[in-house]
């Protein structure tokens, strides 16, 4: 009886039903375009160190976890690689540079990335080789950089690079290609660390200098004990501080302050739905109630009546979450790469769920309503 | 036989020096077949009296038997259910649901009771057919008459074959003519079918449908009216008068009473 009348309604007056389907499906719309933002956004931002092939990072003491002002030398990895329970460790260096298109069009910055081959840090390739050879000119660039330069493997980039006042150019061979592994919202380049050295702005080039990176990735024996390898590395190598990789993004400069907002921004406009929802609702129930006693009054139960509300708010916020869903997919599919926006099947599922809540949250002070209608005064007879 | 009992029925609004008797100790039965008219003037209790009879009010004091069920003392639940099985209503408005068809609207306490099935279609088809929409089935209230809506209503407050059928000033939005075609429709079938019937009303000319007159004031039954002649007079006179005038303060004139003074009001 429920689903007849909740449906029979909503057929009968598709205009009316359309009207505010077509106010949900704005309302998700914007909520999984403002998801897909903070997605893209943060993924820009935390790609590389999200993929690493390590469970921990290392940092200078003091630096707050900041990947540019960390300093780390060899001594120190030395002393990594010799505490209990560590695998692997890698050097990791961060820069930026300009990589000049071969077309001429404007330069493209870049995450200009040191790492060893071999060892953490350094990206698998998902077509090509790894970069093998400690130096040289051979590097593998991410499929941000292809998206953008159409770049395969066996092509020479040519990064630009200001040395003091001087601009400097490096051809460097693309001998593989790995995922999207921004960094920072750059694409990425990766460089044997020595070559790193070299190229990087500000480099003090000098023959017998230490070699140092900003960072040390450790891979460790046991991945499931990280906090407490952490500790210890703490203790056991002098002024370090260690983060797992979570940690380390979400220090990130601006990332916690950015995902806030555009959580909030979220959250208020889901809060903008369940009130636009709940309105039309309780503005349609007030207009029905003689016709709700009626019912009531012929013999049909207050569970009925209200059922029949509850299918009709969810039927119709479905819809409207539905066609804001299909219409963003479609749309945020077609946005060029270099916008950050990315829905991915997680943040669509956890908005579209979040959404579809919005209709019952919004029908709940209509059924309240309902419940309370009294066939007698709603008829007139009381 | 009697489908509807009510026995020494009281409703008090309200307690203690806020109380306010609407209906007080009254009782009256209704037998199958029956077609009563509840008169009376504002507040004398008619239409509280019918919504108790109804199962939409539960009495204070008393009782109200239909098919053998004191109604008065059910849950709200189960009154609710009992409305739906044994009781047929036609409203002054606000009848039928807006969105549906006429034969939809008809077939609405058949889908409530789970008795739709080709069989019971067709009987909706046949009842609208009988009350002259034949034509009309697949029209919304919104494209129907006045007329053709009470028309809808009396069908719907039939066709699942209630024990009482109870109408509430059915004639209240329509012109003379269109109440004098629906009240004698509703009269018909209430005799065909063998159902108690029940209709409060202002207009005492439609009085000369129903078989039995109850003059309600003060919350008491004050008159009953059974003889054939007297109801027709009473109907007579209002018919005059253009119906609702036919009263003194509310009070049907009947016979011996100075009609020529009522036609000075």
């Amino acid at each position: 009886m429920s689903y007849y009348l909740a449906l029979k309604e909503v057929w009968r007056n598709k205009g009316r039903f359309l009207l505010i389907a077509s106010v949900v499906a704005l309302i998700t719309t914007l909520v999984l375009f403002i998801a897909a933002l903070a997605e893209g956004l943060a993924s820009a931002n935390r790609e590389y160190i999200e993929k690493l092939n390590g469970e921990l990072l290392v940092f200078q003491d003091g630096t707050q976890l900041s990947t540019t002002a960390s300093r780390i030398g060899r001594q120190r990895i030395a002393e990594l690689r010799r505490v209990e329970g560590v695998e692997a460790v890698g050097q990791v260096g961060f820069t930026t540079v300009k990589v000049v298109p071969p077309d001429g069009g404007a330069d493209i910055n870049v995450a200009f990335i040191g790492v060893e081959p071999g060892m953490p840090g350094e990206p698998p390739v998902i077509a090509g080789q790894q970069i093998e050879r400690e130096r040289g000119n051979n590097v593998i660039v991410d499929e941000g950089l292809v998206a953008r330069l159409g770049t395969k493997v066996g092509d020479t980039i040519r990064l630009k690079v200001t040395q003091g006042t001087q601009e400097e150019f490096y051809d460097l061979n693309v001998v593989g290609i790995t995922d999207r592994r921004q960094y920072f919202f750059q694409p990425a380049v990766f460089a044997p660390l020595i070559t790193w050295d070299k190229i990087r702005p500000d480099s003090s080039n000098a023959p017998n200098a230490e070699l140092v990176s900003n960072i040390a990735v450790v891979k460790l024996r046991d991945p499931a004990s990280q906090a407490a390898m952490a500790k210890k590395i703490e203790q056991e190598v002098k002024d370090v501080e260690v983060a797992d990789r979570r940690t380390t993004w979400e220090a990130l400069p601006g990332y916690a302050a950015q995902q806030s907002t555009l959580t909030t921004q979220q959250f208020f406009t889901f809060f903008i739905g369940v009130l636009v929802v709940g309105g039309f609702f309780q503005i349609q129930t007030l207009q029905k109630v003689a016709q709700i006693g009626m019912l009531k009054a012929i013999g049909l139960s207050n569970w009925t009546v209200s059922w029949t509300a509850i299918i009709q708010i969810v039927t119709v916020n479905a819809i409207g979450v539905a066609i804001g869903a299909i219409g963003t997919l479609a749309l945020t599919s077609n946005f060029p790469v270099t916008v950050p926006i990315m829905l991915t099947g997680t943040t669509a599922f956890a908005s579209v769920l979040a959404l579809l809540a919005i209709g019952p949250l919004g029908g709940i002070v209509s059924v309240f309503v309902l419940l309370r209608i009294e066939p007698l005064r709603a008829l007139g007879m009381a | 036989m009697i489908a509807l009992e009510a026995i020494n029925v009281t409703k008090i609004y309200g307690t203690g020096a806020n109380a306010v008797t609407a209906v007080n100790d009254v009782s009256l039965s209704i037998r199958r077949g029956e077609f009563v008219g509840l008169v009376g003037p504002s507040g004398s209790g008619k239409t509280t009296m019918l919504a108790m009879l109804a199962g939409l009010l539960k009495p204070t004091h008393g009782q109200i038997i239909i098919a053998d069920k004191d109604i008065g003392r059910m849950s709200e639940g189960k009154r609710t259910k009992f409305r739906g099985q044994y009781i047929g209503f036609a409203f002054q408005a606000n009848n039928l649901v807006p969105y549906l068809n006429a034969q939809e609207n008809v077939e609405l306490l058949l889908r409530l009771n789970g008795k739709l099935n080709r069989q019971s279609r067709q009987r909706a088809r046949e009842l609208l057919e009988r009350l002259g929409l034949g034509d009309r089935l697949k029209n919304r209230p919104g494209q129907l008459s006045g007329g053709q809506q009470q028309r809808v209503a009396i069908a719907r407050a039939l066709i699942h074959e209630p024990e009482v059928v109870l109408a509430d000033e059915p004639t209240a939005s329509l012109d003379t003519e269109r109440a004098h075609q629906v009240v004698q429709t509703f009269a018909e079938l209430i005799h065909e079918q063998n159902r108690a019937g029940i209709m409060v009303t202002h207009d005492l000319r439609m009085c000369k449908y129903t078989d039995r007159v109850i003059q309600m004031m003060d919350g008491r039954i004050s008159r009953v009216i059974t003889d054939r002649r007297e109801i027709l007079r009473l109907a007579g006179a209002a018919d005059e008068l253009d119906g609702h005038a036919a009263a003194v303060n509310g009070v049907p004139v009947l016979a011996g009473d100075p009609l020529v003074a009522v036609k000075g009001i």
